[in-house]
């Protein structure tokens, strides 16, 4: 408690940020009470539930785990970042609110960096892929199914989205 | 023995009562005539667009809050910070049972951090959801009922602060013996948990006889009677409950907070703080995630308003994973013995239901979740003559409350089990059973409920073809099979928690020259879609798109009250008050048009952001005109519409829990693998279809269905709230087994199965366009279904929820091939109130000399009480 405090650089969402933090902060406090990224959740502060996955160097990770400390040099990207700086949704987003991929919401940013991350290192996950992949995190209203329908719809549309690319096959 | 043969049959067909649906002409006007200007429902049940097509009901669609979500934008109640804050911790009890002798918080007041202290001695009034059990203080005073009661509370710089501050405080208790279980309860008059339960530990024991109990079972071929238990299990929420407190410029104290309920949590500050509510305003922030647990006023909340006042600065506590398990007020822990007479033909004759609740440490729903579990047993088979006798005692554990289906799920466990014993027993099959006896529409119940539409019939029929029961069923190879069950649930309680002639929910919009509208109500969001089922009733009476509308809820100041987001419901109730005020919208917009296009009124439709001539529809305004022209003609534009259920003919003392404007029904099929050696259980499909009137948005409707089917397999199969004894040599405190989200175990996507949703849709002339509640109901069967699954599966029966693996083992292991509770204790139960079924002529009193609340209610009113002598229509 009575450390000094610590001067870190962190890569945030493509921008860099710096903080003064306690030696122990978690990426959760250091995101949500220094950054106001608040779109970052918590659910047990315990590494079990995946509210708080955000993506550390594209691979989800448990921020309520992860020390600041830790982060530094890394690039992080929570759910703020993921439409990028543009009012246009990412596939996962627009799929995730049309399909009732999110209800209460509040298991719907750790649900989306984790899918986001699945999305980006494989082109074509079954829903069996999928479930595996979302299986830590937990969400006490939809069931599920809604969620995997939604990432499968996401994978459809980026699919789609390369095929037309130019260049593509 | 058979009344058949002397053409008697008793039950709800001798009770015929045809309802006006609300599609007839008069658009339910009779039914609001009668109740003055407060809709009671009975609107036209058609779509509001040009030759009664729907503009957006029932059309999949973005929900409102769709994209916030998605984005991370909404913000839940310790999403907010503020300027200056301060942080706010409790510390908690670690004794279940003891007299708080000493609190000594000079230490931790010298902290350089801390700014105050509390104790029980600044909150000397009590709160409590139900008026009839206002026992809870904020901080406790003289005694402690349950690890993690709170004694006093911190308020400091940061949250370690506060940490190491509570670490400070010295408290002196005197422990007191721990009652545990209801039957440690019964037995142990002394030391009182409360002393204004009916005796001992005895919070409320209940006993009510609708007909002649002994003719009943005389004209039975065969009688069952068993036991049952269903443990205790909680919400868990994903969102922590937190809750900010702040004086705003005008020193009005406000509430943000992880409620459910906000207006109530509006009466418990005004009562605790003993201050003017006109000085308060709470705002229930969206919630991620409620079920039932976030409905009672909690400490947190009362403590961070004192705090906040005493301070003048904005305080915040959230709770951490552990607290959130200790506030509970979830399913209570209930063991029920069914006694069940049927015929030879499997026709009931008549259900005795003794239930046994633990309550844990205070009221909260108690009372009505007591007699909720005896409520809902008529509402889906007819049962000439039924007895319920209820009991909930005081334990020293968090307190029990409202869990999604609230009260009911016990004994629909207990009840659909036993049915499929009776069936193998008597070899009919359990759906036929079920199909020969549905309560007919349009009748009373032996304990006067009032069933309107019922798609029971629809729905059982709907997952025995799509399952392949009747090829099925009983023929699956040794270790795979099928179980049915039903149920039914509420589209919200008949009766305000606080008895008055209020509306239940309010709505208000305001249109402008902007084109687009605001419509605000006190409901809270907690994830099941509300804010998007307000829009959706002004969408489809204005014939707009989502886009022109805001919604405003869960805001005790911005907009009308609404009770809350509890017993399914806002859906029936807030959509009805939002028609009324939409109607008024469209008829202020219509006169202004009519005149301005000069076209007469009623060929004006609303429909696809205009307002045109229906036979020239080319002759219109945008919509965004047509509000111009309103405003105009009528000045500033604004309307309202209120909600209040009509009265029902349950007359006697009791009679106010069960009553609903209608009455939702499921049925399911669930295919379930059984390991004969180990009693590993997996399910693979579930067919489940519900009668929901209508669906507004099928989007939300599946998810709500779903969600419910998911929350069921988790208490079917491993979710429960226990305790246990610490050992000796530590306290000997009864604490919680598992409190976190990795031992509290939940079905993660990897145990999901296939759910297989139908939507039996017959709208219900009580409901928004027919709609009747989704967001409890499809819980319900899932439960006993897995039980009747095993059964098929492996020949063993589970009379206890969950069914664990090794609950499974036992039965498999049992020489009777049975699992169960042991039998149900001896509870000296009151005299019972006597109420004579419809069908034999009842009015719906009971025999007692005291007034029930619902006559109590009718003087007030100046209403006579001859509803049901006069034939029992409301409508």
């Amino acid at each position: 408690m009575s450390q000094p405090p610590l001067h870190l650089k962190l890569r945030v969402n493509d921008e860099e940020h710096h903080v003064s933090t306690p030696p122990h902060a978690t990426l959760l406090e250091t995101l949500r009470e220094d950054l106001e990224l608040t779109g970052t959740k918590h659910g047990c502060e315990l590494g079990e539930c995946g509210a708080c996955a955000v993506l550390v160097d594209g691979s989800p990770l448990l921020s309520c785990l992860t020390l600041s400390r830790e982060c530094e040099g890394k690039s992080v990207e929570t759910i703020e970042g993921v439409a990028g700086d543009s009012s246009e949704l990412h596939p996962l987003q627009e799929a995730f609110a049309d399909l009732g991929g999110s209800q209460c919401g509040y298991c719907t940013s750790g649900l989306i960096l984790t899918a986001k991350s699945l999305v980006e290192n494989n082109d074509d996950p079954s829903r069996a892929t999928i479930a595996e992949a979302l299986s830590g995190n937990i969400c006490r209203c939809t069931g599920y199914l809604q969620v995997l329908d939604a990432v499968e719809k996401a994978v459809q549309v980026l699919k789609d989205r390369r095929l037309s690319e130019p260049g593509a096959a | 023995m058979s009344s058949e043969k002397d053409g008697k049959k008793k039950g709800p067909r001798a009770f015929h009562d045809p309802v006006v649906r609300g599609a007839s002409g008069d658009g339910g006007a009779a039914a609001n005539k009668a109740e003055g200007e407060i809709s009671t429902g009975w609107h036209d049940v058609g779509g509001r667009g040009p030759g009664g097509q729907f503009n957006s009901i029932g059309k999949a669609r973005r929900r409102v809050d769709g994209r916030a979500k998605a984005t991370g934008l909404t913000q839940y109640a310790d999403d907010l910070s503020r300027p200056r804050m301060l942080y706010c911790r409790l510390l908690r009890s670690p004794h279940p049972h003891a007299k708080v002798i000493k609190v000594d918080t000079a230490k931790a007041a010298h902290h350089p951090d801390v700014k105050l202290v509390l104790t029980g001695a600044d909150f000397p009034v009590t709160y409590g959801i139900l008026p009839v059990s206002m026992d809870e203080h904020p901080l406790a005073r003289d005694l402690v009922r349950h690890v993690g009661d709170p004694v006093a509370a911190v308020i400091a710089r940061s949250e370690d602060a506060c940490e190491a501050a509570m670490r400070l405080i010295e408290v002196e208790y005197e422990v007191l013996e721990t009652i545990s279980n209801p039957v440690e309860a019964l037995a142990t008059d002394e030391p009182r948990i409360h002393d204004h339960g009916m005796w001992g530990n005895v919070h409320k024991a209940v006993s009510l006889q609708f007909g002649d109990l002994d003719e009943g079972f005389a004209e039975a071929d065969q009688i069952f009677e068993h036991d049952f238990f269903f443990e205790g299990n909680t919400h868990m929420p994903l969102e922590q409950h937190s809750s900010l407190a702040e004086l705003d410029r005008n020193g009005v104290l406000t509430l943000h907070s992880s409620t459910q309920t906000p207006h109530y949590v509006h009466k418990a500050l005004t009562r605790a703080l003993e201050m003017d509510s006109a000085r308060i305003r709470v705002v229930a922030c969206p919630n991620g995630g409620g079920f039932g647990g976030k409905s009672d006023p909690f400490n947190h909340e009362l403590v961070v308003a004192k705090a906040a006042l005493i301070l003048g600065r904005p305080v915040k506590c959230t709770l951490n994973r552990e607290e959130v398990f200790y506030c509970h007020r979830g399913r209570h822990p209930v063991q029920m013995r069914f006694k069940t007479g049927v015929k030879k033909d499997g026709t009931l004759t008549a259900v005795d239901l003794q239930t046994l609740l633990d309550g844990g440490a205070f009221g909260s729903y108690g009372v009505a979740s007591t007699f909720y579990t005896g409520a809902l047993q008529t509402v889906t088979y007819e049962i000439p003559r039924y007895a319920f006798r209820g009991c909930r005692t005081f334990t020293n554990k968090p307190a029990c409350g409202p869990k999604r289906g609230h009260g009911t799920v016990q004994p629909r466990f207990g009840q659909e089990v036993q049915l499929d014993i009776i069936a193998h027993e008597l070899g009919i099959d359990p759906a036929d059973l079920r199909l020969q006896q549905v309560v007919p529409p349009d009748s009373l119940t032996a304990n006067f409920l009032k069933v309107r539409s019922i798609g029971l019939k629809n729905c059982i029929e709907a997952v025995v073809e799509k399952s392949g029961w009747r090829d099925r069923h009983g023929k699956l190879p040794e270790g795979r099979g099928l179980g049915l069950a039903c149920s039914s649930y509420l589209s919200g309680a008949g009766l305000p928690i606080y008895w008055n002639q209020l509306p239940h929910s309010g709505v208000q919009l305001k249109l402008d020259r902007s084109g687009h509208v605001v419509a605000s109500c006190g409901a809270a969001e907690i994830g099941q879609g509300s804010d998007d089922v307000l829009a959706n009733m002004v969408c489809e009476v204005l014939g707009i798109g989502a886009d022109r509308v805001r919604v405003i809820t869960g805001d005790t100041d911005l907009g009308p009250v609404d009770l809350g987001s509890y017993s399914s419901r806002v859906t029936l109730m807030m959509g009805n008050a939002a028609i009324q005020a939409a109607e008024r919208a469209r008829d202020m917009i219509a006169t202004a048009v009519a005149k301005k296009l000069e076209v007469s009124k009623d060929r004006l439709a609303f429909a696809d952001d205009r307002v045109f001539d229906v036979e020239d529809p080319e002759t219109g305004l945008p919509f965004a005109e047509a509000c111009i022209v309103a405003e105009s003609f009528h000045g500033t534009l604004g309307t309202v519409g209120s909600y209040k259920p009509p009265p029902s003919p349950a007359r006697f003392k009791g009679g106010g829990v069960g009553p609903s404007p209608t009455y939702s029904y499921s049925a399911c099929v669930m295919e379930t693998e059984v390991c004969p050696e180990t009693g590993w259980v997996n399910v693979t499909d579930v067919w489940i279809a519900h009668d929901i009137g209508r669906v507004l948005n099928p989007v939300l409707a599946r998810g709500q269905v779903e969600g419910g089917v998911y929350m069921g397999l988790g208490e079917a199969m491993m979710e429960e709230q226990v305790f246990r004894r610490l050992p000796n040599k530590y306290s000997k405190a009864l604490v919680h087994r598992h409190p976190s989200l990795l031992e509290y175990k939940t079905p993660t996507f990897l145990e999901m199965p296939k759910v297989h949703t139908t939507f039996i849709e017959e709208p219900d002339g009580a409901g928004p366009f027919g709609a009747k509640e989704v967001g409890q109901g499809p819980l319900l069967p899932i439960m006993p279904a897995l039980s009747n699954s095993i059964f098929d599966a492996v020949g063993v029966r589970v009379m206890q929820c969950p069914m664990s693996p090794q609950t499974v083992f036992k039965a498999l292991q049992s020489k009777d091939k049975m699992v169960g509770p042991k039998p149900f204790p001896d509870v000296p139960w009151p005299e019972p109130t006597k109420v004579t079924p419809p069908w034999e002529g009842g009015d719906g009193r009971g025999e007692s000399t005291k007034k029930s609340f619902v006559e109590k209610m009718d003087a007030e009113a100046g209403r006579g009480s001859e509803t049901v002598a006069s034939g029992g229509s409301n409508s």
